[in-house]
């Protein structure tokens, strides 16, 4: 069985891109941020795993509103980025790992969970920014990464509960996957925060330090909080911490917390980042 | 802060459900088609045409020609899309958060920067 070593949760929001681009990670708005990150680096880099699962959600680049997948698995070789319109610099092609992909996907539909099933996929900052991020320079290309897309934009959303759960038939996916491959699983984006409306700019930094808590110790509590929950305590785009409730259900083994940043604003965001070594079950 | 649309349950917050998602369509379709450059140059060319080609309400209009990010919302925007336009106009989503709050852009970030802290 493939072997689930770990996790880890970063933010993924475009201006963290143009800060790499640009060189500004010692400067006094970015240092702080970018700090947090060597010992999650480190880690990758000795473990090194075969295979990353990356929960994210597209922001308007492969899907539009005309076809809107609630839950979306890439099953392809290959992810290319492409312009979002935002002048973001595009980055190299990411390598997939089709095999362990339609292993997932086949167990996915099996247990419920009706996946959009993409052999093409272009993937956007939510995907790209956190591999910049984890291997500076886009050294990524040794990894093989599996996209799993998550609607964050367009109402009806899939609930925490059921984010929790794909969480859970991902992982029970992947631990039957006959290969001695290992994998660490990314969820991306979040926390708090709130682009749109006469709100814009909401950020709930206490909210965001008890979710980092609850999701190292106790994540079935926060799959009590419905999306509706997360707009009012966070603002509109906390929705996007169900992605990292969906990390968190692959995990289902002893959860050890190695390292741990966070630090508001980035952006108009509050950016956590967490890292979790995962012991499987005997 | 104001409640612009009371049939809103959070106030200051747009909720993109699928009356909105109906009522934005061409509208976000049209910033959809930002992603390529060849479409910002159009539209930068000749925006009517441009809103014209993609069947844009008046009132969607008139909200692309006064950059009234709200009155995009209010129009069945997604903020997504409403984002790529926001990118044509070289606006990032701390512009266009001073721009719906009806701050200046250094008292946003000033706000941002309190309530990261924990301060508020």
């Amino acid at each position: 069985m493939a072997n689930i070593i770990g996790a880890v949760t970063t933010s993924h929001i475009p201006a963290i891109a143009n800060a790499m681009a640009n060189k500004a990670e010692d400067t006094p708005y970015w240092k702080p941020f970018f700090d947090g990150y060597p010992p999650v680096r480190k880690w990758l880099n000795e473990k090194k795993p075969d295979v990353i699962v990356l929960f994210y959600n597209d922001h308007g680049l492969e899907f539009f509103i005309d076809k809107k997948p609630t839950f979306a698995i890439g099953v392809a070789d290959e992810y290319h980025n492409s312009d979002e319109g935002w002048g973001i610099a595009t980055i190299p092609p990411v390598t997939g790992e089709s095999e362990l992909s339609w292993h997932i996907a086949n167990s996915l539909v099996d247990d419920g969970f009706d996946m959009t099933i993409c052999q093409e996929m272009k993937v956007d900052h939510g995907l790209t920014v956190p591999l910049s991020l984890m291997w500076p320079g886009n050294n990524y290309g040794h990894v093989k990464v599996i996209p799993v897309c998550i609607n964050c934009e367009q109402y009806p959303m899939p609930q925490p509960w059921r984010c929790f759960e794909l969480g859970k038939a991902i992982g029970k996916a992947i631990e039957s996957f006959d290969s001695d491959m290992t994998v660490a699983i990314f969820g991306t984006g979040g926390l708090s925060h709130q682009l749109d409306g006469e709100a814009a700019g909401t950020l709930n930094r206490k909210f965001d330090l008890e979710c980092m808590d609850k999701l190292v110790t106790n994540p079935e509590e926060l799959t009590k909080y419905s999306n509706l929950d997360l707009v009012k305590i966070g603002g509109a785009q906390t929705v996007e911490l169900n992605m990292w409730i969906a990390m968190r259900g692959v995990l289902r083994g002893k959860v050890t917390e190695l390292h741990r940043n966070y630090h508001a604003p980035i952006s108009n965001t509050g950016a956590g980042l967490l890292l979790l070594e995962h012991e499987m079950p005997k | 802060m104001t409640i612009k649309d009371p049939s809103q349950p959070v106030p200051g917050t747009y909720l993109f459900d699928g009356k909105m998602a109906k009522k934005g369509y061409g509208l976000n379709k049209m910033c959809f088609s930002f992603n390529e450059q060849s479409a910002r140059d159009e539209f930068n060319k000749d925006p009517d045409a441009y809103c014209a080609k993609f069947g844009l309400t008046q009132k969607q209009i008139e909200a692309i020609h006064e950059r009234d990010i709200i009155g995009l919302l209010q129009e069945g925007g997604s903020i997504y899309y409403v984002a790529k336009f926001a990118g044509l106009l070289k606006l990032n989503m701390q512009d266009i958060g001073a721009i719906q709050t009806g701050m200046s852009l250094d008292d946003f970030k000033a706000m941002l920067v309190k309530r990261g802290s924990g301060e508020e």
